[in-house]
């Protein structure tokens, strides 16, 4: 085992721990700070693999931008406690039936799927210009069709968020 | 020399059956959203390592724009919350049901 696979490992561990802490805590801010760990990971998982450039964007959008974002909603909404089981009966048994089927198919596909996937990666970079250059000549199309999306969505979100005209004291 | 494709595969497929979870399971909206991002960084490991594996830029190329549709649906997810929370002063779906089913 080389330096890079106990990297790869620790960082998964990382990784797998934050994220399952986040999603199981009760208050909202607590989970935004837990993920924003999982998201670090992340970022560091990346740059081992070899993506440098995605690995500071991981770091500005993900950690950075939505993170903060979802920050900005808890504090907004005056959260009161929801009662009862954290995770309701009638909602887990549909999860767990899912989350049984989706593990069966994985460790059937790890068992007995194509065992080209056992090859150890060879570690490489793409150096943040040779991405962009690659980016630009061969993807300039999906790359405006998504900054379109980006205004689609923010006009969307500043019209869903508007207050309504005939402006009524929300409920408490 | 790191790891085989299939245990950076293993670790995509772990992150998104928990984001899976949490978005079906979760009895906030918030935590909803919150799944649904856990489940798209999922997807963005999978096409880094995959993009590691055939030593082509694409799965990097394909990770940019999952991270801008993870922002577009992160926006306009919580500008749904925000108003849902206008409309029925909580983010419990249940009591959106309720309120819809009376109104």
């Amino acid at each position: 085992m080389t330096v890079l696979s106990l990297l790869f490992y620790l960082l998964a561990l990382l990784i797998v721990a934050s994220t399952g802490i986040a999603v199981t805590r009760r208050n909202l801010a607590h989970a935004v700070v837990y993920l924003v760990i999982s998201f670090f990971g992340t970022a560091m998982l990346f740059y081992l693999l070899g993506a440098p450039l995605l690995a500071a964007l991981e770091v500005i959008i993900y950690a950075g931008a939505i993170m903060i974002l979802f920050l900005f909603i808890v504090m907004m909404i005056r959260l009161e406690r929801i009662e009862g089981p954290l995770f309701p009966r009638r909602q887990m048994v549909p999860a767990l039936v899912a989350a049984a089927v989706y593990l069966g198919a994985g460790i059937l596909l790890m068992a007995y799927g194509d065992p080209a996937g056992n090859a150890r990666l060879a570690s490489a970079s793409a150096s943040p210009a040779e991405f962009g250059r690659f980016l630009f000549n061969r993807h300039w199309l999906a790359i405006e069709i998504a900054s379109l999306l980006l205004l689609v969505a923010l006009v969307g979100a500043l019209h869903i968020g508007r207050e309504p005209a005939d402006a009524e004291e929300p409920q408490p | 020399m790191i790891v085989p494709y299939s245990h950076v595969l293993a670790l995509s497929g772990l992150l998104f059956l928990i984001g899976m979870v949490t978005t079906v399971a979760r009895r906030n909206l918030i935590m909803v959203v919150l799944g649904l991002e856990v489940m798209l960084n999922a997807a963005a490991v999978a096409f880094v390592g995959a993009s590691l594996r055939w030593e082509l830029l694409d799965g990097q190329a394909l990770v940019i724009f999952i991270i801008a549709v993870a922002a577009t649906e992160v926006s306009v997810g919580l500008a749904l919350v925000v108003a849902a929370y206008r409309k029925t002063g909580s983010v419990d779906p249940e009591q959106l049901e309720e309120t819809e089913a009376s109104a």
